[in-house]
């Protein structure tokens, strides 16, 4: 393997990695948030109690979302030099942007909310995990913005030998990256709902807590469900917006090598990728996939074989990644709509069938926000900026195979370590139930 | 002044502010095997840092988003030249604030003493390499026409090692006097005794520091056309007494503030000989990287002044706030009903 392919391997892991940590940053500050405005308003012990059990778990898991997130900053600089040279007058507005606007609000009054209880009043205190939650979501806003432009490049020019910035508003009303965004926070608040819904559950099995914790489950199942039906909506435009911007990932998505009008959706389909066709294609719904691309029934959808070989992306890690993702996200509409449902009942205690299989689901919005980054960033090779730039040339020259190792291996071992260490923790803390 | 000047001038600004803040936690960690002797001193310490070493980090993120968007080709050049030294600060800083999180979170003494470990070299390795890193560019990379031509041991020079050495006193005695003013107790006492010990040592290490800048590198060199920039250096000997008389008549508070006058100055003085360069080559200043052929566009640099003039000041104002509220010293008494304490 040579320095190319071990930094591809490299930022695919930390990246993953940082969004193992993310996501529950994103949604479980806003739940948080709320139940200690809750707090304030009611002045009832519970939901202080309950702030403090979730904040808890949150902030064990919010330590290594941020330090995972500078080492991404860092790679484009050390493993991605030519493409930092090559975009970075476009590419790192958006990013200097964020630390300036959203992280540094966030990094500071996390501050204020651990150590601040006996500081300020309880309404200030509130307030600054609201800023948290809302730093925390405006911070992603600006990373997706960013990510949005490689998806799909706007407002710039080709001069000196490099992509420059001509059209700063092009960046930021892009609807690519918009999309992007709202469905990544969206993503974020399922994983957050999942990770309350299957702790509560655990609790309520054992008759823990009680009040506490059927409190948490009802909030989270009501944000759980509103998110996961809001997030098929934005999906749906967001996979509109593919098809015209990546032709050739939408392609890759669903397996298709002939350009055709009123492509049917195969709910069983295995690809051929060796052959350029698919094995099999069974039970298809006629002319689905023309429509959820560009609501029109017998709109043309362009094939993998009108992409030159090596402008096609994998085909299987794109399809699978893409098929997984929306069969876990009925899976989640499923889910929550039968805890908020049943929520509403007294009887929660009484349904242990439910409260085991949301124990189960709790990785699950993990595992699927994962996949919807393999199909954003493998669907989008051979390019690291779509049309612009090609992943093969943004890779930086002067690191060797040796350091490109080293770097792979450190950040594996480490990440892992620290990984199996939060679990370890987030299991204790999350067993040892509120201290009231 | 055109942009790329201005940009210049607030890249080396926001790496000061960044050394200035980041560099007392950093020193605590420095100091942590050393001067808290107990598990309750060790928890003083890191309490003292809590609530803001997270914002201070921020100001790194900046001062990297900064050297990116402003100059896209020292980005570039930097962060890949010096590939294994980035990754060990980036290990460090993961595991430290690692350490920082989740050191109180298990009353087993060998994950504390592990973590206590963590913290301690997170802390100096950054801090170090720092220095190294810096060094090498106040003295000039290897370039030619296809980029840096040396290697990872190459950077361990002797100039870069001492760079690195004199970070690591210098962080340490301004964690040091951050001890003395942040925390109470016998720790207290005991730090306030040692600041004048880890003075002498800055000011030796400074003044070798200074003497091989004048040898080594061309930053003084540079200086001959701007005579005003002697103020600079001019400054840090001024701010190293000031820090000296303040410690010794006990003023802690003001040794704390001069001492991170001395470490803003320091790094600044390395920063002004540079211009117009970023990273001089060596050995020929053909293949340097100056503010002109790494700058980004006069577009994105107008951009970028609209946003940090906006927003600099404001984060300037709300950090500066959050650290009024934690004004005074942790105690012992502080820490004993506190859950939600590290």
């Amino acid at each position: 393997m040579d320095a190319l392919a071990l930094s591809r391997i490299q930022f695919a892991v930390t990246a993953m990695f940082h969004f193992l940590f993310v996501p529950l940053t994103l949604g479980l500050s806003i739940l948080v948030a709320y139940m200690e405005s809750r707090y304030v308003g009611t002045r009832d012990e519970m939901y202080l109690g309950m702030t403090k059990f979730w904040g808890k778990l949150f902030l064990i898991n919010f330590a290594l979302g941020v330090a995972t997130g500078l080492s991404l900053q860092f790679q484009l600089g050390m493993n991605w030099a030519e493409y930092a040279r090559y975009v970075g007058d476009i590419f790192a507005v958006p990013l200097a942007i964020e630390a300036l606007l959203a992280f540094f609000l966030e990094a500071t009054f996390i501050g204020l909310w651990v150590f601040g209880w006996n500081k300020v009043s309880p309404r200030l205190h509130a307030l600054s995990i609201w800023i948290v939650a809302i730093a925390t979501n405006m911070s992603a806003l600006w990373i997706l913005l960013a990510n949005g432009w490689m998806q799909h490049p706007v407002g710039f020019a080709i001069r000196n030998n490099r992509a420059e910035l001509v059209d700063f508003m092009a960046i930021l009303t892009s609807g690519y990256g918009w999309l992007k965004f709202f469905h990544t926070i969206l993503a974020g608040y399922v994983v957050a709902a999942f990770f309350v819904l299957g702790i509560s559950a655990w609790h309520i099995l054992r008759k823990n807590h009680l009040p506490l914790f059927k409190k948490s489950f009802r909030i989270a199942a009501t944000f759980g469900l509103a998110s996961s039906l809001l997030i098929v909506l934005v999906g749906d435009f967001h996979g509109a917006e593919v098809g015209k911007a990546q032709p050739a990932k939408l392609a890759a998505m669903e397996s298709l090598w002939e350009t055709e009008r009123g492509v049917p959706f195969y709910l069983l389909l295995v690809p051929d990728p060796t052959n350029e066709r698919n094995a099999v294609e069974l039970l298809g719904i006629p002319k689905m996939v023309s429509f959820l691309a560009f609501k029109d029934f017998n709109a043309e959808v362009k094939g993998l074989k009108a992409f030159p070989k090596e402008e096609r992306p994998p085909v299987w890690e794109t399809f699978l990644g893409f098929r997984l993702m929306v069969a876990l996200g009925g899976l989640f509409i499923l889910l929550s709509a039968l805890a908020f449902f049943l929520s509403r009942k007294e009887a929660l205690e009484r349904q242990p069938l439910l409260l085991k299989a949301l124990i189960l689901a709790l990785p699950l919005p993990y595992l699927a926000g994962e996949l919807g980054w393999i199909v954003a960033e493998v669907g989008r090779q051979p390019w690291i900026v779509y049309g612009v730039l090609k992943t093969s040339e943004a890779v930086s020259r002067g690191v060797s195979t040796f350091q490109a190792a080293v770097s792979l291996a450190g950040f594996t071992l480490l990440y892992s370590i620290l990984w199996g260490i939060n679990i370890y923790l987030l299991a204790k803390y999350a067993r040892k139930g509120p201290e009231v | 002044m055109d942009y790329q000047s201005l940009w210049f001038a607030l890249w080396a600004v926001l790496w000061a502010i960044y050394f200035f803040l980041d560099g007392f936690d950093l020193g605590v960690g420095i100091l942590h095997p050393f001067l808290p002797r107990n598990d309750l001193e060790k928890r003083l310490a890191m309490n003292s840092i809590g609530p803001v070493w997270d914002g201070n980090k921020v100001w790194l993120v900046t001062a990297a988003g900064v050297t990116f968007a402003a100059f896209p080709a020292a980005f570039a050049l930097i962060f890949s030249a010096f590939y294994l030294p980035l990754l060990l600060i980036l290990f460090g800083l993961i595991v430290r604030g690692a350490a920082l999180e989740f050191r109180g979170k298990s009353d087993s003494p060998a994950w504390r003493r592990g973590w206590d470990m963590a913290f301690f070299l997170g802390s100096l390795t950054t801090a170090f390499l720092f220095g190294v890193l810096f060094g090498n560019i106040f003295q000039g990379l290897p370039l030619n026409a296809q980029g840096y031509q040396g290697g990872f041991f190459s950077l361990f020079n002797r100039y870069g090692l001492l760079t690195g050495v004199m970070f690591v006193v210098m962080l340490g005695g301004h964690g040091a006097l951050w001890l003395a003013v942040k925390t109470g107790d016998e720790l207290g006492a005991r730090v306030r005794r040692f600041a004048m010990k880890i003075w002498a040592v800055l000011v030796a290490a400074t003044a070798l520091f200074f003497v091989n800048t004048a040898f080594v590198t061309s930053i003084f060199a540079s200086y001959i056309n701007n005579y005003v920039l002697l103020l600079l250096p001019a400054g840090v000997v001024a701010s190293l007494l000031g820090m000296g008389m303040a410690i010794m008549s006990k003023r802690f508070p003001a040794a704390f503030f001069a001492s991170g006058a001395a470490v803003i100055l320091i790094v600044m003085t390395g920063f002004a000989g540079l211009y117009p360069q970023l990273v001089p080559a060596r050995p020929d200043a053909l293949y340097s990287l100056t503010i002109y052929n790494a700058a980004a566009s006069d577009y994105t640099l107008r951009i970028l002044t609209v946003v940090a003039a906006i927003f600099v000041p404001v984060v300037a104002v709300y950090q500066f706030w959050v650290y009024r509220i934690f004004r005074g010293p942790v105690t012992g008494e502080d820490l004993r009903d506190d859950k939600e304490a590290y």
